[in-house]
């Protein structure tokens, strides 16, 4: 039970040092919404509605990568990880904690998006909705894992889009087909397969990834 | 030992795809198809031992490991460009084009190969120790996971992106072509071990003038 | 508590030290002295877990419930105050009453008026006075630090001498100026 109180003890402090510097947010927010502009002018007219929606995830995949660039910013410039690590909590626990911050911020965001989404293209339906939570939780549990790796490399940032991407492929087919199909249920059975085995193996292995 | 069996089985596999096994009448390029597959399952074995290794660094924190994980992702990346590039030539020759979103095995192994260079750009990007070790480890093994995966999500989306699908593995395989496949794959399995052994080999005695260097300093 | 033999950590190629041999038992205070660059900081990473040992044997059979850690930098969250970094750690620790015991550190380290404030707007000195509240916060059996003294004023380098002896946690800490800490000493390792 200790493992859930330390994770709820590491989101809380994620979420109250947003709180105080509000700048991740706010730029995934202004993002997102810019992204979904420029995709207007980039889909020829009779695109339709298919592509708009193939590109609302590409616009979440990127916002996502944004918010994801900063994640362990605090943790890596002010060496508190190594404070975090020397602690008796779960390592594991860490990278559970940052997945759920990471996760309240791209849902907020979202919360902006597909209604933008919606005013500006299409209808969303159900099943996109959540294709985009469950997918969601893949993104942020990936994410925040790739996003250690990186910050422990003389690269950095540079590196996360990298590592990133091909992992969160999967995730992409998933969310585009439970928007485009007509029979959703085996997109979003796949959606929760990935989590459920990404998270699995993130959580056995972060202790690798903080420790020597 | 190795090279010299590895030289016959290449021969031999040559001999048998080129002056043995009769042609398929509709498919004149389908003499690729002797080298792709069988290059395509050997990378696949290089990431496998690669990740085999990879566990074997972090479970029994067997040192050697990192060394054999790299040279086996290494090589398994270099069959998997092989792969790509058999792939596509084989596109080209049978339906025209250079490149076929349709084909689940090429989609795939596009998706792995990015994700294997990227392997290699984290790794590089690490100075050597146990840290880079544990990074490239955890990283291998995801591999392992996000294969199937990825098979499965090529699949699924097949349903909305291409819903006709070209069919692959036509016609039954007779008893010659079965048998040029597999000394085919076994010549190529022999190929990677023997590049395998070779590379190891040389990256230890590089690491271990490297140590000498720095014990006289 | 602390048994290294012929301990060695390289980076790649750069060798920071070879062949430390060291032996630490409860209460003991052992000083690592040696000039900058010597690899007193790598050595306190080694002991404190953060860092692998590439040769020689280690073993700290204190586990990290016990284990306190002061590193040169303060290791604490920047845009929190410093009673929300001590009651983070405060709770990563299962320190029992925390509110108390995070009230009379920031007290007895001249940090109570500045207690909501972020550490951002600290001075290094002050930043190093919550360092060291958040080593000792939970009341560790085993103290790592490097370079305590670093940033301190007189003011907080008598407070840091009384913490010091009244304690009966076991030390190691590095140094390059050792002579503040000689006499209470019992042990010295010197890198070369």
């Amino acid at each position: 039970m200790t493992f859930f109180g330390d994770v709820a003890t590491l989101a809380r402090k994620d979420l109250l040092l947003e709180l105080r510097a509000r700048d991740t947010l706010p730029a995934m927010l202004l993002f997102v919404v810019a992204a979904l502009v420029v995709f207007h002018f980039a889909l020829p007219g009779e695109a339709g509605e298919l592509a708009g929606l193939g590109l609302l995830w590409v616009a979440i995949l990127f916002t996502a990568l944004l918010g994801l660039s900063r994640a362990w910013v605090a943790e890596r410039e002010q060496g508190v990880l190594d404070a975090l690590v020397l602690s008796p909590a779960d390592r594991s626990a860490i990278w559970v904690g940052k997945t759920l911050s990471s996760l309240a911020f791209l849902v907020l965001a979202e919360a902006i998006a597909l209604p933008a989404f919606w005013i500006f293209f299409t209808n969303l339906d159900a099943p996109t909705v959540a294709g985009v939570l469950l997918a969601d939780i893949g993104l942020c549990s990936v994410g925040a894992f790739v996003a250690a790796m990186s910050t422990a490399t003389r690269a950095r940032e540079l590196l996360l889009p990298v590592l990133f991407l091909p992992l969160a492929i999967p995730l992409v087919v998933g969310g585009v087909g439970a928007s485009v199909v007509d029979d959703p249920g085996r997109y979003l059975a796949f959606l929760g397969l990935y989590d459920a085995l990404f998270a699995t193996i993130c959580w056995a292995s972060f202790e690798y990834v903080v420790t020597e | 030992m190795l090279p010299p069996l590895a030289v016959v089985l290449f021969a031999t596999a040559i001999s048998l795809i080129f002056f043995w096994v009769p042609e398929d009448a509709d498919d004149p390029a389908q003499r690729i198809f002797y080298f792709h597959v069988p290059i395509a399952l050997t990378a696949y074995s290089c990431f496998g031992w690669g990740a085999w290794k990879a566990l074997r660094l972090l479970w029994k924190r067997d040192e050697r490991a990192d060394l054999e994980s790299y040279v086996a992702i290494h090589q398994g990346t270099i069959f998997g460009a092989l792969t790509l590039v058999t792939g596509s030539l084989w596109a080209k020759a049978t339906w025209g084009q250079w490149w076929l979103w349709s084909s689940r095995q090429l989609v795939l192994f596009l998706v792995l190969f990015l994700f294997y260079c990227a392997y290699f750009m984290l790794r590089f990007s690490v100075e050597p120790g146990p840290r880079r070790a544990n990074l490239s480890a955890v990283y291998a093994l995801f591999g392992v996971v996000l294969t199937p995966v990825s098979f499965l999500a090529i699949r699924l989306a097949e349903d909305f992106i291409h819903p006709t699908v070209f069919t692959r593995d036509g016609p039954q395989m007779t008893a010659s072509m079965f048998t040029t496949f597999c000394v085919s794959l076994v010549a190529m399995l022999t190929l990677f071990a023997t590049f395998y052994s070779i590379e190891l080999a040389g990256k230890r005695i590089d690491m271990r003038i490297r140590e000498l260097r720095e014990a006289l300093s | 508590m602390i048994h290294a033999r012929a301990l060695a950590k390289r980076y790649g190629d750069k060798r920071v030290f070879a062949g430390v041999d060291l032996d630490v038992s409860a209460g003991d205070f052992a000083l690592v002295t040696g000039a900058n660059g010597s690899g007193k900081t790598t050595l306190l990473r080694l002991l404190a877990g953060l860092a692998a040992p590439s040769g020689g044997t280690l073993r700290v059979e204190t586990e990290r419930e016990r284990l306190g850690y002061l590193a040169h930098e303060p290791l604490v969250y920047r845009e929190l105050t410093a009673r929300e970094n001590l009651w983070l750690f405060a709770r990563l620790y299962r320190v029992p009453v925390p509110g108390e015991r995070i009230g009379m550190l920031l007290e007895r380290f001249g940090l109570w008026d500045a207690r909501d404030e972020r550490v951002a707007s600290y001075s290094r000195g002050m930043q190093q006075r919550l360092a060291l509240c958040r080593a000792l916060l939970h009341e560790p059996a085993l103290l790592l630090m490097d370079e305590p003294y670093n940033a301190l004023d007189s003011a907080g380098m008598e407070l840091l001498d009384a913490e010091l002896a009244g304690s009966s946690a076991t030390f190691v800490v590095a140094t390059h100026a050792p002579e503040r800490l000689a006499a209470r000493a019992t042990a010295q390792l010197a890198l070369p």
